[in-house]
């Protein structure tokens, strides 16, 4: 798009416009429009960081999954064969990469959490996670609290947590509920139906409309968020994938040669199913919401509401007065208040007649 | 098959044993008790509703997922009369719903264990007391487990319900949905079971070396269909009508059709060869002999010796005869009990006797004897 293209700008001039003057630039043209494209050069200097964590017992192909949406290798993906022993407890750990395209640089960091789920008694097992999103968000609130700040604060905060549920076909597990509910709590959750190449179109239908009933019963609020749909374009765009959430998901890293295409597919002695094959799966749309076209909006959830909340919290715990312009001391946070399913913290950009089904 | 000289004048006659014993079972009929235990969503039901043909768990309903939140583990019979060629198979099942679904699993597998040790606790009874003609053998003979095939391998739950009932139960494990895996993938988890059941040595049933005389082909087969183990099973009631082929059951996808009895896309015909129709008599005998009279010994075992922390093995089962210990001895006022059990009984088999004798003489027909005592 070129700031000085001769179009024209509604503007206040005195002069009458006439199908024969010729496109020039007028009086009232302030060039207001060239802002995007500063932006956007800035943005494409600076990168863009994206943080994911990905949630969900060993096997559903979490690994896989991630190294489909970003079409790179960001982990070793198991080998058949090859088994990590089962952690006994819950140890998440972070890859960062970089990667490029047209000139956009992407600052991936993806954190899988091997051993979730995966113990016999597994009380308590979002403990760890619950742990390790809140201390982003502290790490991030006592760079803010600085009197002299970076001039970009790192963020490391999670601006998306994926979490993949078993394809059993019937219902949300009770370990899936109690997840969920904290988890929706402290950050942006997207539940995908993960290994979904073992159910049949009707039968993920049926799983979904119950996953969804469930989540409405059980007050777990995933993204796209109701509450924060900003106008009536936001409504009808995110309605529609909130229909479809939970996505049936299927991951692959390996390429098969189908109809003279190369796709990426899982091969089985009845058929290929395509990854990106909307007949098949509906891998897509999650990677259209990630990365297409919400991955900002997750950012600025986080950022606006999560975060926001947070701080909320940790500033009412001090009870110091400030000591300085712009000084708060803070008090060590309380783990308790952090990682309790209790009533659900107050919907920032609520308005008023949308709060319906939280 | 041999071949038999009818006119060999040193033709005894017992030959025909076999067929003897054949029409006995036919008449008698055939009981079997199989337990179906695993996480749930892992295709159990399709799978026995496939296996046996019958829709077993059509007024089934799933727990919502409220209602699984405070689900205990609960042990169900459900029971079916089967009838091919002229024998009756009554078939008990017993399902384990709410196995492997709470957030702590902590010893859910204890019910399951205590009710097969119930089985065999009656059995004990049942075949010390007086009246042994009807004992009813409720005892579990085979236990399916459904291992998911998202796992990597058994899970630390896997682990700990087989080892609580191996020595109990004939095991065989089972990968549930397998159509969720690729050929390779299928190959690698059942090796990684394998090395896991072997290294937390868990005894699975082991389905008989096949007769030593048999042709290299059967042997072939059998080596084959034992390798496979654990099975990779995918189950259906649905009939597909793939364009041109006969209909047969099996999943539609959008990629393909899984066709249930296809030996090159699941097992499911290997475990249907060597569950029902090979080894269900053999899965009876080895509960019989050495699964129960592995409890039946630890049982006496520990009343000879209170407090004995003997475990008589599998495979050596304790040598002291009965003669040895004391028998087991009820307490007295379980006798008298049994006594009076038994006493009833058999009034109530008199009464019945009179009343048939009665019917038969009012209709002066000669009636048939039911078998039904």
């Amino acid at each position: 798009m070129e700031p000085l293209r001769q179009s024209p700008s509604p503007c206040p001039s005195s002069r009458p416009s006439s199908p024969r003057t010729p496109p020039c630039e007028m009086f009232g043209h302030v060039g207001i429009e060239a802002v995007l494209d500063q932006l956007k050069i800035k943005a494409m200097k600076m990168g863009f960081e994206f943080n994911i964590m990905v949630v969900g017992q060993s096997g559903l192909g979490k690994s896989t999954m991630v190294n489909t949406l970003f079409k790179s290798k960001m982990w070793k993906t198991t080998v058949p064969g090859f088994v990590m022993p089962i952690p006994q407890t819950l140890q998440l750990h972070s890859v960062t990469h970089v990667i490029e395209e047209k000139g956009v640089k992407l600052k991936l960091t993806v954190t899988d959490t091997p051993g979730f789920g995966d113990q016999i008694n597994n009380d308590r097992c979002w403990d760890p996670i619950l742990g390790y999103i809140n201390e982003q968000y502290e790490r991030y609130l006592q760079e803010e609290i600085l009197i002299t700040r970076q001039r970009h604060i790192p963020d490391t905060r999670v601006h998306c947590c994926v979490y993949f549920v078993p394809p059993t076909g019937h219902c949300l597990r009770p370990l899936d509920i109690e997840c969920l509910q904290r988890l929706c709590r402290t950050v942006n959750v997207v539940p995908v139906i993960a290994r979904a190449d073992s159910l049949t179109i009707e039968e993920r239908e049926a799983f979904r409309r119950r996953i969804q009933q469930n989540m409405r019963v059980h007050g777990i609020d995933v993204y796209p968020q109701k509450c924060f749909d900003e106008d009536i374009n936001d409504k009808i765009l995110n309605s529609k994938i909130r229909d479809r959430i939970p996505f049936a998901v299927v991951g692959a890293d390996r390429e098969h040669l189908v109809n003279g295409r190369c796709v990426l597919g899982r091969q089985t002695k009845w058929g290929i199913i395509e990854v990106e094959n909307m007949a098949h799966c509906e891998f897509p749309l999650l990677r259209d919401l990630l990365i297409r076209s919400h991955l900002q909006d997750l950012k600025d959830i986080t950022h606006n509401v999560h975060y926001e909340n947070y701080r909320v919290i940790r500033l009412n715990e001090s009870h110091l007065l400030p000591r300085g312009p712009g000084w708060v001391n803070l008090a060590p946070a309380s783990a308790r208040q952090l990682t309790s399913p209790g009533p659900s913290k107050a919907c920032r950009r609520a308005r008023d007649g949308s709060e319906d089904g939280f | 098959s041999h071949q038999r000289k009818w006119a060999d004048k040193e033709y005894v006659g017992f030959a025909a044993l076999p067929n003897q014993l054949h029409r006995k079972s036919v008449k008698k009929g055939f009981d079997f008790t199989l337990m179906v235990a695993g996480e749930s969503g892992l295709g159990k039901s399709t799978l026995i509703n496939s296996l046996f043909l019958t829709n077993l768990y059509e007024d089934r309903q799933v727990p919502e997922a409220s209602a699984r939140l405070t689900q205990t583990l609960t042990i169900e019979r459900r029971g079916v009369e089967i009838e091919e060629g002229g024998i009756k198979v009554k078939l008990t099942l017993v399902d384990t719903p709410g196995f492997g679904d709470s957030v702590d699993c902590s010893d859910c597998w204890l019910p399951v264990v205590r009710f097969i040790e119930e089985q065999f606790e009656q059995y004990l009874r049942d075949e010390s007391g007086l009246n042994r003609k009807n004992i009813q053998d409720s005892r579990v003979h085979c236990c399916l487990y459904f291992i998911s095939p998202f796992g990597r391998g058994l899970r630390p739950l896997d682990v700990a319900f087989l080892r609580a009932v191996h020595e109990k139960v004939n095991i065989i494990p089972v990968i549930g949905k397998a159509d969720a895996l690729m050929p390779k993938e299928t190959q690698a988890l059942k090796q990684k079971i394998r090395d896991q059941l072997r290294e937390e040595e868990i005894n699975i049933y082991q389905f008989p070396e096949c007769d030593s005389d048999e042709d290299e082909d059967f042997k072939r087969q059998d080596a084959q269909m034992k390798e496979s183990i654990p099975f990779a099973v995918v189950g259906s009631c649905e009939v597909v009508r793939d364009g041109g082929n006969r209909p047969m059951r099996g999943r539609r996808y959008s990629w393909g059709t899984v066709e249930v009895e296809n030996p090159h896309h699941c097992d499911f015909l290997n475990l249907r060869r060597m569950l029902v129709q090979t080894h269900l008599q053999d899965l009876k005998e080895v509960t019989h002999d050495v699964l129960y009279e592995g409890y039946r010994a630890r049982c006496l075992q520990s009343l000879a010796r209170p407090g004995a922390r003997d475990r008589a093995s599998r495979s050596k089962l304790s040598r002291q005869s009965a003669t040895e210990i004391p028998l087991p001895m009820l307490p007295l006022a379980e006798t008298e009990k049994l006594i009076r059990e038994k006493d009833e009984e058999l009034r109530r088999m008199q009464e019945m006797l009179e009343k048939m004798q009665a019917q038969m003489q009012q209709s002066q027909a000669p009636g048939e004897q039911s078998d039904a005592l």
